[in-house]
Order: C-alpha cells, then sequence, then structure tokens
C-alpha cells in the first residue's frame, strides 16, 4: 500500500510541477489543483498507513497506537482541503479577470513575440 | 478561574474578526457605518497592542490555551516582547493605512473593509500563535485577505501582477504543508516550544528528514520574505497596489522573516544538540545576495513605487544577513532596524501616491533615460524670463510631502540623525565589539552591504527627490486632504520618537533577542514546570 500512495503523490507532484511550469493560466491552476491533491495525500500519510483502524476512541475504550490511527494528520489535511479549495477558487476569479482585462490568458497578460 | 488581562492575549484577534464580521453585515452600501466600524476596531487595535507591549517587557511568556486544552493537546497563542512588538507594529501599520484609505481608496472597490479587517486578524494571529499548524491557518487567513487587498481597485496591472503573487504564494503554502507535515512525522508534535524540547533527543537518523522538513519550511518563509532567488514577485506586486495595500503588505513580508526568527533560534539554539547553527550560513548568504539584489534594483527602478518595493528587499536581506549572525546582539540591533523599516516604508508607500498624483505618468521613466543617454536636458522652455527671474515657487503642499520624503529617505538609507542609522549602528557595533577577538570575515561582508546598499539608496532617493519635487511643473497644484497626510506624518513621528526614544527601545529589543536566542524562559512558560503541568 505504501507504494501505490508514494506512487500517486509522485504522479500528482510531478504533473502538478509541470502544469505549473505552462504559460497558460489555466494550466497553471490545474498544476496547482494537482500539487495540492499530492501534498494532502502526503500529509494523511505522515500519520501511518492503516485499513480500518479507527481514529476515534469509543466510550470507555483506552488507545493504544497498535490499534489505532493518528487523528491529526486527518485534523490538518481536513483544514488544509479546505484552505486549498478556498483559495483555489480565489485563484480561479482572477484568473477570469485577468482573461478579461489581458485579452489572453498567458500568465503575462501578453502573447510571446514571435 | 482566569483574570479578565488574561484575555488580552487574544484580544488583538478577536477584535477584527469581529470587525470584519461586522463589516460584513453592514453590507457595502453604508461607508459612514463601516469607516466608524473600521476606525474603532483599529484605534482599539493600537490601544490594546500598546498595553499588551507593556505588559510583555518581562521576563517570561504570557500564554493562552484556546479552550483551556492542556498544552500538549490544544492551540496555545504566546506572548513574548517579540510578538507583542510585532503585533503594536501591525496595529499602527493598520490605523494609519486605513486613516489614509478613508479619504478615496476605500471607495475604489467592493469589500475593502472586511479584507482590511481579515487582514489585521490573520497578521495579529501569525504573531502570537504558538503552534506550527495555527501559524499556517493564520498564514492563509493572512494571505487570502491580502490577495483581495492587492487586487483592491482592479485594473490591468494590479490583476497582472496580482496573479502572479497568488500562484507563487499558492505554491509557498504547499510547501509550508510539506514542511509541517513532515515535521510532525518525525517529531510527533505541532506546538513550537514542545518541539524545541525534543529536537534534541531527535534520533540521528531521523535528523536529517526533520531537517529537510523543517528547509522546506524555510524556504515557505523565505519566499514570504522575499530572499533572493526567492523574492521576484515583490517589486512588481508592491508596486502595482494601492497605496493603503502596499502599506500593510510591507509589514506582510516582515512576517516571513519574523516566522524564521522564531523557528530558526527555537529549533536550532545552543540546545539543538547536533542540530545547533543549521542553515546559519545559509541565511547569512541568501540576506546578503539580497542586500545586493534589492541595492541594484533600488537603482534601477524608474518609478517611486518600484523603489519602495526595491528597498522592502534591501531591508528583508539586512534583516536574514543580521539574524544569520548568530549573535544576541545583533539581533536585538536588527529588531530595532525591522521596527523603524516597517514605519518607514509603510510611510513611503503612502507618501508615494500622494507624490504621484499629481504628475504625468511616464514622467520618471523618460527622466531616468534622460539621465542615462543625457539628451534632451536643456530644452528651451519657450517663455524665460520673468519665470527665470523669480524662480518657481514651491507650493506648501508640495514642500510638506518634500520634507516627508526626505525623512523617509534618511530613514531607509540609514543616515543620521534619524533611528535607520542607529539601527545599522546596533546591528554593527556588537560584530566589531572590542574584547570579542578579530572580527568575523563575514562581518566586514555585512558592514560593506549595510553601507553600500544604503548608499545605493540615498542616491535612488535623491534622484527620485529631485524629480519629483523640484524637477515637476508647477503648474498643476496637488490636492492632498489632511486626512491622508496624517497618517504619515504619525509614522514618521513615530520613527522619530524612535531615535529620541533609541536607548530604552534598544534595550527592549536586545531582550527581546536574548529571549530569543536563549529560549529557556519561553519553554518553561509554554510548557510549564512538571508541578504545575495539568
Amino acid at each position: 500500500m505504501e507504494l501505490v500512495v508514494s506512487l500517486a503523490i509522485g504522479v500528482l507532484a510531478g504533473s502538478g510541477v509541470w502544469l505549473l511550469l505552462r504559460p497558460r493560466t489555466f494550466q497553471v491552476t490545474i498544476g496547482l489543483a494537482l500539487l495540492s491533491y499530492a501534498v494532502n495525500l502526503f500529509i494523511f500519510s505522515t500519520g501511518g498507513l492503516r485499513i480500518g483502524a479507527d481514529a476515534i476512541l469509543g466510550r470507555g475504550e483506552v488507545g493504544t497506537l497498535a490499534a489505532f490511527t493518528d487523528p491529526v494528520p486527518q485534523a490538518l489535511v481536513l483544514t488544509a482541503i479546505v484552505i486549498g479549495f478556498a483559495t483555489t477558487a480565489l485563484l480561479l476569479v482572477v484568473l477570469l479577470a485577468a482573461r478579461g482585462l489581458t485579452g489572453t490568458d498567458h500568465v503575462d497578460g501578453r502573447e510571446r513575440e514571435r | 478561574m482566569i483574570a479578565w488581562t488574561d484575555h488580552l492575549v487574544i484580544a488583538p484577534i478577536v477584535v477584527p474578526m469581529l470587525a470584519g464580521a461586522a463589516t460584513v453585515i453592514a453590507g457595502n452600501g453604508r461607508r459612514r457605518l463601516l469607516a466608524g466600524l473600521g476606525l474603532a476596531s483599529t484605534v482599539l487595535l493600537v490601544l490594546l497592542s500598546a498595553m499588551l507591549l507593556v505588559t510583555a517587557d518581562a521576563p517570561g511568556v504570557r500564554i493562552y490555551r484556546l479552550g483551556d486544552w492542556p498544552v500538549s493537546f490544544g492551540i496555545v497563542l504566546v506572548l513574548d516582547r517579540l510578538s507583542a512588538m510585532m503585533v503594536a507594529l501591525a496595529s499602527v501599520l493598520g490605523f494609519a493605512a486605513f486613516v489614509f484609505s478613508l479619504a478615496r481608496w476605500h471607495r475604489a472597490g467592493a469589500h475593502f473593509h472586511p479584507l482590511f479587517q481579515f487582514q489585521l486578524m490573520g497578521l495579529n494571529g501569525a504573531f502570537l500563535t504558538g503552534d506550527l499548524f495555527n501559524l499556517f491557518v493564520f498564514f492563509e487567513a493572512m494571505l487570502a485577505a491580502s490577495y483581495g487587498m492587492a487586487l483592491h481597485g482592479s485594473g490591468t496591472a494590479r490583476v497582472r501582477a496580482g496573479l502572479h503573487y497568488i500562484v507563487i504564494n499558492l505554491l509557498a503554502s504547499l510547501l509550508f504543508l510539506i514542511g509541517v507535515s513532515v515535521v510532525y512525522g518525525i517529531a510527533g508534535t505541532l506546538n513550537m516550544a514542545d518541539l524545541a524540547a525534543r529536537v534534541a533527543d531527535i534520533a540521528a537518523e531521523d535528523r536529517a528528514l526533520l531537517e529537510a522538513g523543517l528547509a522546506v519550511l524555510g524556504i515557505a518563509f523565505l519566499i514570504k520574505a522575499a530572499m533572493w532567488p526567492l523574492g521576484f514577485w515583490l517589486p512588481g506586486t508592491y508596486a502595482a497596489a494601492s497605496a493603503p495595500a502596499a502599506a500593510i503588505l510591507s509589514i506582510l513580508s516582515k512576517v516571513g522573516i519574523y516566522a524564521v526568527l522564531r523557528i530558526w533560534l527555537l529549533l536550532f539554539g545552543d540546545g539543538a544538540g547536533s542540530s545547533a547553527a543549521f542553515g546559519a550560513t545559509a541565511l547569512t548568504a541568501g540576506g546578503l545576495l539580497t542586500v545586493a539584489f534589492g541595492a541594484v534594483a533600488v537603482l534601477a527602478s524608474q518609478n517611486l513605487a518600484r523603489l519602495a518595493g526595491a528597498s522592502v528587499l534591501v531591508s528583508s536581506g539586512t534583516l536574514l544577513a543580521a539574524i544569520g549572525m548568530g549573535q544576541a546582539a545583533v539581533t536585538g540591533g536588527a529588531l530595532l532596524y525591522l521596527a523603524g523599516s516597517v514605519l518607514a516604508i509603510g510611510a513611503l508607500f503612502l507618501l508615494v501616491e500622494l507624490v504621484e498624483r499629481g504628475r504625468d505618468i511616464g514622467a520618471d521613466v523618460l527622466a531616468v533615460t534622460r539621465e542615462a543617454f543625457g539628451t534632451g536636458e536643456h530644452e528651451e522652455d519657450g517663455e524665460p524670463g520673468e519665470r527665470d527671474a523669480i524662480g518657481v515657487p514651491i507650493p506648501a503642499t508640495v514642500a510638506t510631502l518634500g520634507v516627508s520624503f526626505l525623512a523617509c529617505a534618511l530613514l531607509i538609507a540609514g543616515l543620521p540623525p534619524l533611528s535607520g542609522f542607529l539601527a545599522k549602528f546596533a546591528i554593527l557595533s556588537p560584530l566589531f565589539a572590542p574584547g570579542g577577538g578579530a572580527p568575523r570575515p563575514l562581518a566586514w561582508v555585512l558592514a560593506a552591504a549595510l553601507i553600500l546598499s544604503g548608499l545605493a539608496t540615498v542616491v535612488a532617493m535623491v534622484r527620485a527627490g529631485m524629480d519629483a519635487f523640484w524637477a515637476s511643473p508647477a503648474g498643476r497644484p496637488q490636492r492632498v486632504s489632511i486626512v491622508e497626510f496624517l497618517p504619515v506624518a504619525l509614522l514618521l513621528a513615530l520613527c522619530v520618537a524612535l531615535t529620541v526614544g533609541a536607548g530604552p527601545a534598544l534595550d527592549y529589543t536586545t531582550a527581546a533577542a536574548e529571549a530569543l536566542h536563549v529560549p529557556a524562559n519561553y519553554l518553561r512558560g509554554v510548557l510549564g514546570t512538571p508541578e504545575d503541568g495539568r
């Protein structure tokens, strides 16, 4: 499972970085979104990867690390997802404004001279 | 039961948050109500931060446990000398920028007031928090508001620069997250004090990973602080932003410096075992390169706004280089420099807008080009005679602005008699103190960098000032309302106060720096002794 998750993070991050270096604003936005997926998966994985383990104690239970998974990375990733989502939405608005004002979707606001 | 004064620590976050929420509810239409709410909040913040500044000037730290959770589970806010000073600077700058905006800028676009308040909330939160992930949350709150503020007033230039600013900062936030999660994965805690206590005991095989995580975190902070080569976004964005937004943005870059200062000294101080002073050389070298790049950028600036942006780079570089020297006395001087430069650069950004108002766009570019190529300087005016005999009278407004500009130039370039000079002197003198052995070679480099960057700033500001105040046609009088000039005067008066009271101020910053370099009090204050642990 570790291999699958790390491959997924690697592929997402790699594609994200590649798209981030492209000249069109939409590609940059998608690149940032992919990178943030990679980072979110990465945060999630820092608590250790477990299948079927609870993160919250039941009534009267005593937690042991063997039976439970770490809840903190899950809380962190939830916050990171929400913040990433909001800022990406904001970036989309600015992208549209830039497209409308400059008349091009190049990140520098003008096409490269040929 | 805790006394009501203990709640003061969280007040600088709660006040702007409530004011921001109230301005959202009040809507965009009721301008008087909005202005009143904003003014009340900023004035209250100034008073609160003054109180905190006084109470923080004591050994030990004050903590505020959110929800009264024990420190190891909950999030804490920590007030020490450094955070109180930063909150005070943010509040004063916020007040000045807000008063300035009341003249016209707050009408230039929707949602100015809520964004402004949330910006202050994010700033104060970032300065007060004692938790790494909470720092991320406040960073994001601050940045999200700053995206809106940077775009305030709209227009092609702002949107184009704003797009770059947002993309770069989103990337920095992702790096921040990677760093935080690596640190959590290795150390198992996000509380800064707890982290500092555990750093020395990290197993040798994990240490490299922890250092890598913290280095990634450091890059996220240094993008904010605009260290070379991570700071190319800064001059363009700051120059394009509207005046009050740019004034607030100028303290945003200091948040990066603050975070580096706080976390680096806490985690890699003398108590860090084999990780002590990790990355010091990188900080100093990066700072020196930033100073060099900033000095060139200052000289190359073709208008006042870019000049102000470039001087942010110089001040960031100076601070990083001084912090990287790793001496408490030097850091104390650097903190004094930080206070002075935040106020002076804030005043300069406000002033730039007032000066540029009555001028033709592109006049600066022409002036610089003329100077460089030496053409067309002495064109005949057409009607000499009367004008030549009397000379062109300088209107009172221009004269007042000119004096303020001169004060800004002295402060930013670090010339005597104002506080910029005293602060640079306070940075350099411990490096060459007698009895401390021969000064390090790096000390000479830093001294040269500080002096040469000061020279570059003087040259550039004199050129810009001559062009703006002496060479501009007197035909069109500028209209500057008193509401717009007062904040500039206030910020400059504070700089003068910092000069007159440089002794006590330096004592304060040196005490703050010593507490940062020996964080035992911080750790004891946050984590508590075993007896009073809960």
